[in-house]
């Protein structure tokens, strides 16, 4: 298996073998529940889809309530597809997080930044601004300054850096360990940050 | 919330301390790794502040070395620490002692609170 879905919980810090503070992030992951096997035959990979999260029934559509039917299940809130996994698995099994994860395992996690609205170039790209209040400058500290040559090429490159919607958007941080995990209490503890608000989805990819 | 202390409280240590408070002359023993080396240090001086909660909760020490204040900050949940010892308990009344920074010689003391335990 591959990846687990979770839930961030919110971060502490803990100290290692050599006495040192080191920043965590609590996040709850699984049981996930297998809602649809993809085969290579019918659908032209393979891939497992887990489920996670309970939802309402009510605020659940008729057409995904017959598909968590046919998994014999609840509905869920967050549907996400594993490609070629090594797990032999059944419509409507659990996968807990010990059968995904082992202590010291390196791990990307997948989940939706923090959305901090329309932003100017300097928060957004981190530009600079303009460095001094006087010598003629007016209103413009925060501004991006020249975004290109004029006659030619009378236009602006595509991609030139903008202001424009900052976060909220899908981040994926590699590279994270995994310190511990609690089985029991479906938690598992990870060193650094991750991407989104406390409570929201993330996946822990291997 | 719950989840995070119940990972606190399987990740930290339990300091099984005395207590002291602000004001309180303590000892505090601790750990220094210098490459591949260890070994033991003591730091003597007035706790001036305990700040924190859970995982985070710190404690400040401060002494006057060579006429020269120092301060060191330690978690209580620092596997670091080896040892502290209360050698006087202190009579004062706040709970931040900053107050002492701005002090030196005898105005810098703290009254001894007698009969405590």
């Amino acid at each position: 298996m591959n990846g687990i879905i979770g839930r961030k919980i919110g971060m502490t810090s803990v100290f290692d073998e050599l006495g040192r503070n080191v920043a965590c992030t609590v996040v709850e992951a699984g049981p996930c529940v297998v809602t649809q096997i993809k085969s290579e035959d019918a659908d032209g990979y393979n891939a497992l889809q887990l489920s996670y999260g309970e939802a309402k029934a009510k605020n659940t559509s008729k057409p995904m309530l017959g598909h968590f039917d046919k998994a014999n299940t609840t509905p869920k809130r967050k549907l996400v597809e594993f490609r070629d996994c090594d797990l032999e698995k059944n419509l409507g099994d659990t996968i807990t997080l010990d059968e995904v994860l082992q202590e010291g395992d390196i791990v990307s996690v997948v989940g939706t930044s923090k959305g901090k609205g329309f932003q100017g170039v300097v928060k957004r790209h981190n530009f600079r601004g303009v460095n001094d209040a006087t010598h003629g400058q007016h209103n413009r500290q925060r501004a991006p300054g020249s975004i290109g040559a004029s006659s030619y090429p009378s236009r602006v490159f595509k991609g030139m850096r903008m202001a424009g919607q900052t976060g909220n958007s899908r981040v994926k941080m590699r590279n994270l360990s995994v310190l511990k995990l609690f089985p029991e209490q479906n938690l598992v503890l990870i060193k650094g940050a991750i991407p989104g608000h406390k409570g929201t989805f993330v996946v822990i990819e291997k | 919330m719950d989840a995070i202390k119940f990972v606190q409280e399987q990740m930290l240590k339990k300091p099984d301390f005395p207590k002291f408070g602000p004001g309180d002359n303590v000892v505090v023993t601790y750990k220094i790794v210098e490459g591949d080396k260890e070994r033991n240090q003591s730091f003597r001086g007035d706790v001036i502040q305990i700040n924190g909660e859970g995982a985070g909760k710190t404690f400040t020490v401060r002494k006057v070395s060579n006429g020269v204040g120092v301060e060191r900050i330690w978690p209580f949940a620092s596997p670091n620490i080896i040892d502290i010892s209360v050698t006087k308990y202190g009579k004062v009344r706040r709970a931040k002692l900053y107050y002492l920074r701005d002090l030196v010689g005898k105005k810098a003391r703290i009254k001894e609170k007698r009969n405590t335990k």
